[in-house]
């Protein structure tokens, strides 16, 4: 466990943590680096690009049918993808029944105590949305994950995400030993995207390691359930996550203690950049008709 | 008491709130009190949340809902819904004698029953396993008549939907399921449990079977006895009277209670409510919507029963009246007797209570019928209610204390210096280890009954058991070797 590095990807639902991580996996274990992935999301698609497949059998899903993670082998939890990258899902209930949040709990203590990490240069975190209870902050809670990084793009919400994940990991910065490693800004192409991703990385009192380009050959890749590093290794995009593996390798010990801001900070800088409009104080609450007339 | 004593007794209040912090000492100083004769109330503020770091006494919704209320209904299956621990640790803890049955077969209340969730229930949500217990409650306990779903902590944590269960699985049975959510994490004592458990009661038992059970016969002297839970009997020792008196006890609410006699509740002419604190929802509930009138009793020690006997039987006609007349006449001569084997040994003699429901006011005069005098009281969760009706039985210069820490009462128990100190399984060590002899109020020590006249014969032997015990004599502080056999008065004694 010594050399261990433990790193944990978060961001705003539907961002491209995923695919982002994923590609940035493949692209270290290209360059001979010993990978695990353990999805931290109840749908449980965190590996398939990896793994070919559509979705694995998690953790709890098999606890389940077995009738808890006591009854399991590591072995049954775990799968083997491209280049030797071992995987995990933790999944979790169908949405509205249950508590996903204590299944990450679970399935994390789980792989733990049974040697999932055993031998590995590398664990990966990918969890979902927002941390949004204490069972989805319990990858970057002691002992876990050291260097979190957030996916964002130059959108509001993806910005509010980004501050949001950063005061979780605030508050376990303290009490265990995880660091914000930086912003990944996944390109959407909106307005001065980059100044934006940069800007808010400062105030952040981080950094934005890397700006990936938004690139169709992504989409293409995925439709085969493939990371464009084995798809089409010798596209530019497959360059862009080799640059980006790269760099969170050199990363190692750097991360720093996240200072998120307040939403008014958060808004104020939106406006400086022309993503928020000033508001119109005057029109607050103001029916149509009581505007027309 | 006089204006000295009183004086002594506000600055015990001031010398025990100053171990506090500032913060601490501000906020628990409002539930404590030096009552005042003439005052309104008790003065002391209720029902707020306890203080985190002190050690409160207070219990949880689930022990209000399930402990109190629903438990002792004897054919009913109560699943105790969740991990195995609320139910096992509170397994049997308050002696709800029950009548006829068979344990296991038509009767449950002494057995513990639990959905037991593991890892799995919380991940992925435990009404499916909610829905297959039912089944097995269902296969093994074929006479029960209705089945509670009593909600522990997690349950309502990860949101389960216990009502969608309950119905569905109401239809499919044929039987009343009843689902409780008495999450102890929900209201600041056990009192927000005896009101959701009320709700409850009203929702799923009392009002869909109002209109229903073509086999009642009414009849002008049917009588509901509501927030009595048989503790060692006590229930079977107030019906007894009422009977005799000529009144017909419809249901006995919860204790010894079957299904029927809840679904009978908006039958009954009237209601006699003893634990006010437990069960006046559904008082109010079958007044407002039955338009059943209700009436508080007390059943505790001869004068308060003579009391109670006659104001019950004020509401009704001569034929009830004569029958109070004659229970009291038959009775009075064995009460008469308890007092004269008793008094003798127990005049003069001072009680500390700090108790539940109803207990802290309501032994007051069954004390009194002892010679005994209740100088320190209080309540683990009650309201401004029961404060309020508090001031009907307590003397000038009782200390009041509402939601009393372990500290406090140890401070109160060593400043005072009561002949006797009664209170909870919890309390019970710490204080004989004091030098205080000690009965439990909320379980009678493993006695009782304690209502009704023959509660008063077994009530008056065991506050003598307690206060004449000869180890108290034997008790000697090892750094004292000198003291004497005979303990010194107290001095607040002297005092008076």
């Amino acid at each position: 466990m010594e050399g261990l590095r433990q790193v944990a990807f978060y961001g705003k639902g539907g961002i491209g943590k995923s695919t982002t991580s994923q590609n940035t996996l493949a692209a270290l274990a290209e360059m001979g680096q010993k990978i695990l992935i353990v999805g931290c999301d109840p749908k449980a698609d965190s590996t398939r690009l990896i793994l070919h497949a559509k979705a694995q059998n998690s953790v709890l899903s098999l606890a389940a049918e077995a009738g808890s993670v006591e009854d399991l082998d590591i072995e049954d939890v775990l799968k083997v993808g491209y280049k030797g990258i071992r995987c995990v899902e933790s999944g979790g209930p169908e949405p509205g029944v249950g508590c996903a949040g204590r299944g990450v709990i679970t399935s994390i203590n789980f792989l733990e105590e049974n040697g999932a990490y055993d031998g590995m240069d590398y664990v990966s975190y990918d969890v979902l949305g927002d941390v949004v209870c204490g069972g989805f902050a319990m990858p970057i809670r002691e002992n876990k994950a050291q260097e979190i990084y957030i996916v964002m793009s130059g959108e509001m919400m993806a910005l509010y995400a980004a501050n949001n994940i950063s005061r979780g990991v605030l508050k376990y910065a303290s009490s265990g030993g995880v660091r914000l490693g930086g912003l990944i800004c996944n390109s959407r192409m909106t307005d001065k995207e980059l100044d934006l991703s940069e800007a808010m990385a400062k105030k952040l009192g981080s950094k934005l390691i890397h700006f990936v380009p938004r690139d169709n050959i992504v989409q293409q890749a995925e439709l085969r359930r493939m990371t464009v590093i084995e798809y089409d290794p010798e596209c530019k995009q497959a360059q862009e996550y080799r640059a980006l593996a790269k760099k969170i390798h050199e990363n190692k010990g750097k991360g720093t203690i996240p200072t998120p801001i307040t939403m008014d900070e958060l808004e104020d800088m939106l406006m400086e950049f022309g993503i928020l409009k000033p508001e119109d104080e005057t029109i607050v609450g103001q029916t149509k008709k009581a505007t027309v007339a | 008491m006089d204006a000295e004593a009183k004086e002594s007794r506000k600055q015990l209040v001031a010398d025990v709130l100053s171990g506090y912090p500032e913060k601490t000492a501000k906020k628990r100083g409002k539930h404590i009190n030096v009552y005042e004769d003439g005052d309104s109330d008790c003065g002391v503020k209720s029902n707020i949340k306890s203080i985190p770091g002190v050690m409160t006494v207070r219990g949880c919704a689930y022990a209000g809902a399930k402990g109190v209320v629903w438990g002792p209904i004897k054919d009913m299956v109560h699943i105790s819904h969740g991990p195995v621990g609320c139910g096992q640790y509170s397994w049997g803890q308050r002696r709800n004698y029950v009548s006829g049955g068979k344990m296991g077969v038509n009767s449950w209340v002494v057995m513990q029953i639990t959905s037991d969730f593991q890892e799995k229930d919380i991940v992925f949500g435990g009404d499916k396993k909610l829905d297959k217990v039912i089944n097995e409650v269902e296969e093994m306990f074929p006479l029960n008549r209705g089945i509670s779903v009593m909600s522990e902590c997690p349950v309502g944590l990860i949101g389960d939907d216990i009502e969608a269960v309950a119905k569905r699985k109401s239809k499919e049975i044929g039987k009343p399921v009843a689902p409780v959510r008495c999450e102890g994490f929900r209201g600041v004592s056990q009192s927000l449990g005896h009101h959701v458990a009320n709700d409850v009661m009203r929702d799923w038992l009392v009002d869909p079977a109002a209109g229903k059970t073509p086999n009642f016969e009414p009849g002008p002297y049917d009588v509901l006895l509501i927030g009595d839970y048989n503790i060692g009997g006590d229930g079977w020792a107030s019906r007894m009277l009422l009977e005799e008196m000529g009144l017909n006890i419809v249901g006995q609410w919860s204790g010894d209670a079957s299904v029927a006699e809840i679904e009978n509740g908006s039958k009954a002419k009237m209601v006699l409510i003893h634990c006010y604190r437990s069960m006046n929802y559904i008082c109010r509930h079958l007044e407002e919507k039955y338009g059943i009138p209700w009436l508080e009793f007390n059943f505790f020690g001869p004068t308060r029963i003579a009391m109670s006997l006659r104001a019950i039987a004020e509401k009704f006609d001569d034929k009830i009246k004569e029958g109070a007349e004659r229970v009291i006449a038959k009775y009075q001569p064995m009460a008469d007797a308890v007092v004269a084997k008793y008094k003798p040994r127990l005049e003069g003699k001072k009680a500390m209570l700090y108790v539940g429901g109803l207990r802290p006011r309501h032994v007051s005069d069954a004390y009194a019928d002892l010679g005994m005098e209740v100088t320190a009281t209080g309540y683990e969760f009650a309201h401004a209610d029961d404060y309020q009706r508090t001031t009907h039985y307590i003397k000038d210069g009782t200390l009041v204390y509402d939601d009393a820490s372990e500290y406090e009462l140890e401070r109160f128990a060593q400043g005072i210096k009561p002949d006797l100190v009664c209170s909870g399984i919890k309390e019970k060590y710490g204080t004989q280890k004091l030098g205080f002899p000690f009965r439990q109020l909320h379980s009678w020590d493993y006695s009782g009954p304690y209502h009704g006249y023959d509660g008063f014969a077994v009530f008056a032997r065991d506050m003598d058991l307690a206060v004449n015990n000869p180890v108290w004599k034997m008790i000697k502080a090892p750094w004292k070797p000198a003291e004497p056999a005979e303990p010194a008065k107290p001095a607040e004694e002297a005092a008076e």
